[in-house]
């Protein structure tokens, strides 16, 4: 069973349809990449899965998204739970103004733990999941802003790790960084997987390429292929995909 | 409209540049040919000076291909051709070198073999259906057409066959005269050449199934 199964999914912000019947399974484990222009609908299909459009003024979502066969938009589907389950990390690296060690027990503190030793062995199994704790176990209680674009970055992925979360969604989570940081984080991504599902948001050709096990294609609003990376990227199927990818447009 | 200016005419440059290195071995096969019928010596020289810029046109190719993968990075369509152009580009380039070998033995076999004589004729005639084999394969390449790049791979045969009928009568006619030998030994490693011709354009056509499906005899490449 996928993990993630989105069937028929539509989308309308207020008149304009952002997402048309979209459908798409996210298997376990894997790496799934979500590619296309700027405007085509990736990120709302990805803001979806752990329902970050509910925020959204005039959003209107039809159609089915279910995790692990639970549908996401149901009442018996607490909110606060899908986004444990479901956790996601943006663009931008955005550490509370707080300590490293507080940034990663926000989350589990919120979701009940309150045991000093939990709380320990949570910092240091997150932060070794995200591959910092070499890094800043040294400096555990001092300021995450003072840490570099690329180790913030890693912190906000060991904070959504922190409250176990099964998938991780990341919103081009490498668009701000060197490419050292880059790499750190694409190193991570792949380690991620064995314990974790990851859908991905990329501008970045080679990185979708590199890292992903399927990659799926979207075009204004539409899904136009998705299939294992090797297929998209060596003998795609329609030849939108083919223009994108090789950079004939968008 | 493709954004991609400079990469779309280096890609055409490229193609340009292989099917210009692939017309050059051609039709130094044809003149080997033609030299072997005449048994005209400058011809054959011509032919093996000639090879000079095959060999400097697979250089460049392979530049080309080199500088694409690592400037570019091609994907798709693209990638299928240029990693098919980097490996056809040495079938080619043999081609162009067997081509020059059967010109280095006109000289000597005009010396040995009388005009008309039934071997060299048969083996010229076998060296006109590897020729047509080459042109078709570059052309199934050019196209990516599947059916006539089967039918290049199923050509092969006749190639084949005539090679070995034309060894056998080879191996008579020295049994016959020891003391022909050495005119046998000629023809035998024209048609060798010509057989290894008719394989280098097999090869080619067999790339034509990985440029359209990514597969290469049937098996996934990526």
């Amino acid at each position: 069973m996928p993990v993630i199964s989105a069937k028929n999914l539509n989308l309308w912000y207020g008149d304009f349809k952002a997402l048309k019947g979209i459908s798409l399974d996210v298997g376990e484990q894997e790496i799934t990449a979500l590619i296309g222009p700027s405007g085509c609908g990736k990120s709302t299909f990805l803001k979806t899965l752990n329902r970050m459009n509910d925020l959204v003024p005039n959003v209107r979502i039809e159609g089915d998204v279910r995790l692990r066969g639970e549908d996401i938009f149901s009442k018996e589907m607490q909110l606060t739970d899908l986004r444990r389950r479901v956790g996601m990390v943006f663009q931008k690296a955005n550490p509370f103004p707080m300590s490293i060690y507080d940034n990663i027990t926000y989350g589990p503190k919120l979701h009940g733990v309150r045991n000093k030793a939990e709380l320990d062995e949570l910092v240091e199994s997150s932060l070794r999941g995200a591959a910092l704790w070499d890094e800043v176990k040294d400096r555990l209680k001092k300021s995450a802003l003072g840490l570099s674009g690329g180790q913030q970055q890693r912190l906000c992925i060991a904070r959504a790790l922190a409250v176990k979360p099964e998938v991780l969604l990341m919103d081009e989570p490498t668009s701000a960084l060197d490419p050292g940081s880059t790499m750190k984080v694409e190193e991570l991504m792949s380690e991620l997987k064995k314990n974790y599902t990851v859908v991905i948001v990329t501008h970045n050709m080679q990185q979708a390429a590199r890292i992903s096990d399927r990659t799926a294609f979207f075009l204004l609003g539409e899904l136009v292929e998705c299939g294992p990376t090797s297929e998209i990227f060596s003998t795609p199927k329609d030849k939108r995909t083919e223009d994108y990818i090789s950079g004939r447009f968008g | 409209m493709s954004t991609r200016t400079q990469y779309e005419a280096d890609l055409a440059a490229l193609k340009g540049s292989l099917a210009k290195m692939s017309q050059l071995s051609a039709d130094a096969v044809e003149d080997a040919l033609e030299a072997l019928c005449t048994a005209d010596a400058e011809e054959a020289k011509g032919i093996i000076k000639g090879d000079t810029e095959v060999n400097r046109m697979e250089r460049d190719i392979e530049h080309r291909c080199m500088t694409l993968l690592l400037r570019q990075q091609p994907v798709a369509s693209d990638l299928r051709f240029i990693s098919a152009a980097m490996k056809v580009v040495t079938d080619v380039e043999r081609i162009g070198d067997h081509a020059a070998d059967i010109a280095e033995i006109v000289p000597h076999l005009a010396g040995v073999r009388k005009a008309g004589d039934s071997a060299v004729s048969r083996s010229i005639e076998m060296g006109r259906k590897a020729h047509k084999m080459l042109q078709d394969a570059m052309s199934a390449f050019e196209a990516e057409d599947e059916a006539a790049a089967k039918a290049v791979i199923d050509a092969d045969d006749a190639v084949d066959y005539d090679f070995n009928t034309i060894k056998r009568m080879l191996a008579a006619e020295i049994a016959a005269d020891p003391g022909k030998v050495d005119a046998a030994l000629d023809v035998l490693m024209v048609i060798k050449y010509l057989e290894r011709i008719g394989d280098h354009a097999v090869n080619i056509a067999e790339w034509v199934e990985f440029l359209r499906t990514g597969r290469y005899h049937h098996e996934k490449m990526f």
